[in-house]
């Protein structure tokens, strides 16, 4: 057990990143009273697009992920056009965007099925990468896990040190407040949505530049998905989010190393174990209800219309 | 970026003509879609929309798929009217199958006439049991449907993956992931001798007419849509909120289920991994398109079918990805909830 676990802990952590980007910007938007189920899509298409970028410029992750944060910010924009512009049903335009997202991710990754990319080496942490045990496997990671520390750090600044973090709850809690003020409560939301977008995409490019840099179809399996239900795990906190997503990165890593840990499991249903540990999470945080009316931002869903 | 302000009445018109002006919008930015990829927009709607229904195969083939869509639709409809949001279809459909197609394999060489029914009893008891798990949660403990029903398709494709690995796959079938080929006691009965249409098509249309009775004439369905439309209403009325859950929860997942076993006792005539090309997710898009009406729906999964059929054929012709399926869909339940957003408001006059 004890081999095991730089190994076990160094893949959480890999295994989680992906799944903060996306749960991040998807906390961001739904702070703003805009649930976007479309995080699934945003991350294939920032997948393929940070794929797609790094293969023909052959300049990997550093070119990849801004190509991924672009991609996914279009596509939200995409969904703010209908969801907030046109105030159409934002559950639906999330699924919307999550069938258009697989289908265009796989209709242009047509080109590069089985195609690989290099990946990213570790960088070591000086001092902190020699701690015995734990060293090696918190402190040598590549330069997209750190960015995604100094990403939570910035969402959790933003949302409670900031004027822009207290504007996107107010437009999030009471939008019609907010509006009567003059607060600008679409272009707001657009932009929250938007940098879901971008997270989700950053997230997906991930994906496929770094953690498994090779074009597969369908490649996020699911993650935007549980990055969405973990934003219900976290009650819209920045903090319980970061413990989810490494919760999950565990769980999602475990797979891979039960064997080693003499869990005989078929493969195929310890690929299940994520999924079914989703499930168990939104039971266990939904049963109690007034935790999660008291953290809901109230207007959550609602479309808004001055 | 507001353009729209509320209309003093809905408006009728809009109501039934957003699925056709959808439609227009979807065709006119696939149109500007082929023109970018360099093909010409005429020849390939001819390929897509036309060339499929040319031969008598090809309207086989349009009843084929359109019979899944249509029975997983009908069903999805009833929640949907009360705000029941069932999107792991996909994940139904695969454990009715699992259900169904176990029943095949253990029982099919018997021969005997009881095996197909006992198929289909079979497939629609597991969906309803997939269905039933997302309704036990939100019941019991307010988890939202929307995350477990989808959970829960992973969750099954998983299993799904595991059987044809492992128990359930061909012991002679060179280590495919995939099942024996069923026997014929456990396929439905082809209609006509050379195309693949068969006597499932049966229960799809007495589906259509069951659901389109218990909407027009059942009690229980006009709760369901005061449920939906207007919840305090319906508490006030004394509706049990939780008895439309679990409803609508359990006939979505059975008609899924049904609709998984027509596959497997059907066209793909085994378990494999790809026994539905996203049949439970595309359901959903035929439902609001046919307006959660049963007999809008066959319309709506008639198209939709159409638009499958047109991917595979821009595949063989047009050496395009059959992705391209997935693109028209996103693409055609995007302009649809855009367009509905004009039933209940109008474009903004400008005043300034």
């Amino acid at each position: 057990m004890l081999d095991y676990l730089p190994l076990i802990l160094a893949g959480t952590l890999a295994a989680a990143t992906p799944l903060i980007f996306a749960g991040l910007g998807e906390l961001v938007a739904e702070r703003s009273g805009v649930i976007n189920l479309g995080v699934e899509g945003m991350m294939l298409i920032g997948a393929i697009a940070g794929f797609a970028a790094a293969a023909e410029t052959g300049y990997g992750a550093v070119i990849g992920l801004p190509a991924g944060a672009l991609a996914g910010a279009a596509a939200a924009a995409i969904f703010g056009f209908f969801a907030l512009s046109l105030t159409a049903n934002q559950a639906a335009c999330g699924l919307a965007l999550t069938i258009f997202g697989i289908g265009l991710s796989a209709f242009i990754g047509q080109h590069y099925v089985s195609y690989s990319l290099p990946g990213l080496q570790p960088i070591a942490i000086p001092l902190l990468s020699d701690i015995p045990l734990l060293g090696p496997a918190l402190f040598r990671q590549d330069w997209v896990v750190y960015l995604s520390l100094i990403a939570f750090a910035l969402v959790a600044w933003t949302l409670t040190k900031t004027r822009l973090g207290l504007l996107l709850k107010a437009v999030g809690e009471a939008p019609e407040a907010a509006h009567a003020i003059g607060y600008p409560v679409i272009a707001i939301r657009y932009g929250a949505v938007i940098f879901g977008g971008a997270m989700a995409g950053i997230a997906g490019a991930y994906l496929a530049t770094v953690y498994t840099p090779l074009w597969v179809q369908n490649m996020s399996a699911g993650r935007g998905w549980i990055a969405v239900a973990l934003v219900v795990f976290a009650t819209w906190k920045p903090t319980r989010l970061m413990l989810g997503a490494y919760l999950f990165g565990f769980v999602t890593i475990l797979q891979f190393h039960a064997q080693g840990l003499g869990i005989s499991v078929p493969v195929q249903l310890l690929a299940a174990l994520p999924y079914l540990a989703t499930i168990v999470v939104l039971v266990l945080i939904s049963r109690d209800r007034k935790l999660l009316q008291l953290n809901l931002p109230a207007s959550l869903g609602k479309p808004f219309l001055p | 970026m507001h353009l729209l302000e509320p209309r003093a009445q809905p408006s009728q018109l809009m109501r039934w003509t957003a699925p056709l002006i959808a439609i227009a919008a979807t065709l006119l930015v696939g149109s500007v879609l082929f023109w970018a990829l360099g093909k010409s927009p005429l020849d390939s709607f001819h390929v897509f929309f036309v060339e499929p229904l040319t031969t008598g195969y090809g309207w086989s083939e349009l009843l084929i798929k359109a019979c899944p869509l249509i029975l997983i639709a009908q069903g999805l409809a009833i929640g949907f009217k009360a705000r029941i949001y069932n999107i792991g279809a996909e994940g139904q459909l695969i454990v009715g199958a699992l259900f169904g197609g176990g029943i095949g394999i253990a029982y099919g060489e018997t021969g005997a006439a009881w095996v197909l029914p006992a198929m289909v009893v079979a497939g629609a008891i597991g969906g309803a049991l997939w269905g039933a798990i997302p309704a036990l949660l939100k019941t019991r403990f307010n988890a939202e449907e929307t995350l477990t029903t989808l959970m829960l398709t992973y969750v099954a494709s998983h299993l799904l993956s595991y059987m044809m690995h492992g128990p359930w796959r061909d012991p002679e079938g060179m280590n495919f992931p995939q099942s024996i080929l069923f026997d014929d006691a456990a396929l439905f009965g082809l209609l006509v001798e050379g195309f693949r249409i068969n006597s499932s098509l049966w229960i799809v249309i007495f589906a259509v007419l069951a659901f389109w009775l218990f909407n027009a004439r059942s009690f229980l369905a006009y709760r369901l849509e005061v449920g939906g439309l207007a919840p305090a209403a319906a508490r006030y009325a004394g509706f049990p909120a939780k008895q439309t859950v679990w409803f609508s929860l359990v006939i979505s997942g059975l008609t899924a289920g049904l609709a998984g076993v027509g596959e497997v006792a059907g066209p793909v005539g085994q378990l494999n991994l790809n026994i539905s090309p996203g049949y439970g997710f595309a359901a959903i898009i035929v439902a609001y398109l046919g307006r959660l009406h049963p007999l809008g729906i066959v319309l709506a999964g008639t198209l939709m079918a159409l638009i499958y059929l047109g991917g595979e054929a821009a595949q063989l012709s047009l050496q395009m990805p059959a992705a391209i399926t997935g693109i028209f869909q996103g693409m055609l339940l995007f302009f649809l909830l855009g367009a509905d957003a004009f039933i209940d408001n109008r474009l903004r006059r400008r005043a300034r």
